[in-house]
């Protein structure tokens, strides 16, 4: 049964791919089937999840098998998430704000501290670095620094890039485009990834003709 | 007036059917993949820190996997994952796995099952699954303190406390190594929130595109080592000697961007040779 099961489920896996890929030809019914399953049981999928891993053992059995102080404070968080549902209903939707400031009000806080101690320190304090030297990591540290400062120097708008400040904020702009070079150059390969994936899939595990 | 023989070849080339590109790429990458061609793959050097990251755990020490992917991602990260749950395994170290991305949760279980039964490796002993709690910030954190705070049970139910995996882990000062398998922001909630905050030792595993926005958190050595992509977990699977879809997939990968360059030169050859032309 589990065998069967496995076999119609590898059937089904190819049918879809096969849909999905049918859009590359042209848009079909095929695909527009496939589509639409994938956001059905995505959303089917989330729900069970939600409820069952999220509401269910954080909420509901916390309630029932806490006792004493525990035991009541779950319904804080309970009546907030119960409060945001008021957007359903228009009369008292301004209820929802409260749980929305909380949620704000949290990120932020969290957030400031965060990102200044697990990112803009950490970053700056790499961009420190000894630039005596005439080793490949003495250049590579040079490079790095001309970066930071050049690409600051572009994105500094409070004067004219003109004189000294515009011939860096140009050689900032190279910098930028490196960047972009790079991260178009990884997404090109995780796309092929994507693809290969696929067909490896297509041939192995459905057709049996790959070992 | 008739256009000459060499505009109206890129004039052509300008205009070429898509569908005739993704039909030549379909084939570079296909056939690769049946002739099974190899070529050496040295690991380049964020790679060889993940795999010296794990390699440094000892018999008995945790690593906690987070699977931060669901299916779109699957193809990259999955060899990876596979690779460093074998690495985990050969060394007899504890996995403790969870997720945040709770539509990819089920891939990461199906491969710690494979993996584990490779290994003779028994669940609650020597790996457990934790599964999905929403809220990634409150969730990190919340680990810090207390791990049964915010996971009382497995993805089963069951109780952390009767799980023997988990005797003497509480937080992260019990966990030696985390790594993340990542297709999004996660990992920058990961570092900010509990390498900054808690200190834990952290690599990462991650799809091409995410890749260069993790490589400063590699730089500034908030993380100790870097998997990008199918190439990175294709030089996982040769530093740990168990070749999988990443090493079978390289071929195909180095001819699709061969593919991909010429089509580049092409198309900027003929919008040149038609602009100055016309």
């Amino acid at each position: 049964m589990g065998s069967m099961g496995m076999i119609i489920g590898t059937w089904l896996a190819g049918f879809l791919t096969l849909a999905i890929l049918s859009f590359l030809y042209k848009d079909n019914p095929f695909y527009k089937l496939a589509e639409h399953l994938y956001v059905g049981v995505s959303a089917g999928y989330w729900l069970i999840y939600v409820a069952f891993f999220d509401v269910k053992p954080m909420l509901i059995d916390t309630f029932m098998n806490e006792t004493g102080f525990e035991k009541w404070i779950i319904l804080i968080p309970g009546a907030l998430g119960l409060i945001m549902l008021s957007r359903w209903f228009p009369k008292i939707a301004w209820l929802s704000r409260w749980p929305i400031a909380f949620t704000v009000g949290i990120g932020a806080g969290l957030g400031i501290t965060a990102n200044l101690q697990g990112y803009v320190l950490p970053q700056v304090q790499a961009t420190i670095l000894p630039l005596t030297g005439f080793t490949v990591a003495d250049l590579s540290n040079l490079i790095l620094v001309i970066g930071v400062v050049t690409t600051l120097i572009y994105f500094y708008f409070s004067k004219p890039h003109k004189g000294l400040l515009g011939g860096g904020a140009k050689i900032g702009i190279v910098f930028i485009m490196v960047s972009f070079g790079a991260s178009f150059g990884y997404t090109l390969m995780a796309r092929i990834s994507l693809l290969i994936g696929r067909i490896y899939f297509l041939f192995h595990d459905l057709l049996h003709i790959l070992d | 007036m008739e256009s000459s023989p060499r505009k109206g070849f890129w004039e052509a080339m300008n205009s070429l059917d898509r569908r005739i590109i993704f039909l030549v790429l379909f084939v570079c990458v296909a056939i690769p993949l049946l002739l099974n061609v190899g070529a050496p793959i040295p690991p380049t050097a964020p790679v060889q820190l993940a795999y010296d990251a794990v390699e440094s755990l000892e018999a008995g020490d945790v690593m906690m996997v987070s699977i931060d992917f669901d299916a779109t991602s699957a193809p990259e990260l999955m060899p990876m994952l596979r690779s460093a749950l074998r690495h985990a395994f050969s060394k007899d170290v504890r996995v403790v796995m969870l997720g945040h991305i709770a539509i990819g949760l089920p891939l990461g279980h199906m491969a710690l099952e494979e993996i584990a039964a490779e290994y003779d490796k028994e669940y609650g002993i020597d790996y457990v699954d934790l599964g999905y709690r929403p809220g990634y910030i409150a969730v990190m954190i919340a680990m810090g303190r207390d791990i049964s705070d915010i996971f009382a049970c497995d993805y089963q139910g069951t109780p952390l406390a009767e799980l023997p995996v988990m005797t003497g882990v509480r937080s992260y000062d019990d966990i030696e190594l985390l790594f993340g398998f990542e297709h999004g922001a996660v990992i920058d909630y990961w570092v900010r929130y509990t390498q900054a905050r808690f200190r834990q030792r952290m690599t990462f595993g991650t799809t091409a595109v995410m890749a260069p926005d993790a490589y400063p958190y590699l730089q500034a050595g908030q993380i100790e080592g870097l998997v990008g992509g199918l190439k990175g977990a294709a030089e996982y699977e040769n530093l740990i000697g168990h070749l999988g879809l990443g090493t079978r997939g390289m071929p195909a990968q180095q001819w699709a961007h061969l593919l991909v360059i010429g089509f580049i030169v092409l198309g900027n050859l003929g919008y040149f040779f038609t602009r100055r032309k016309g």
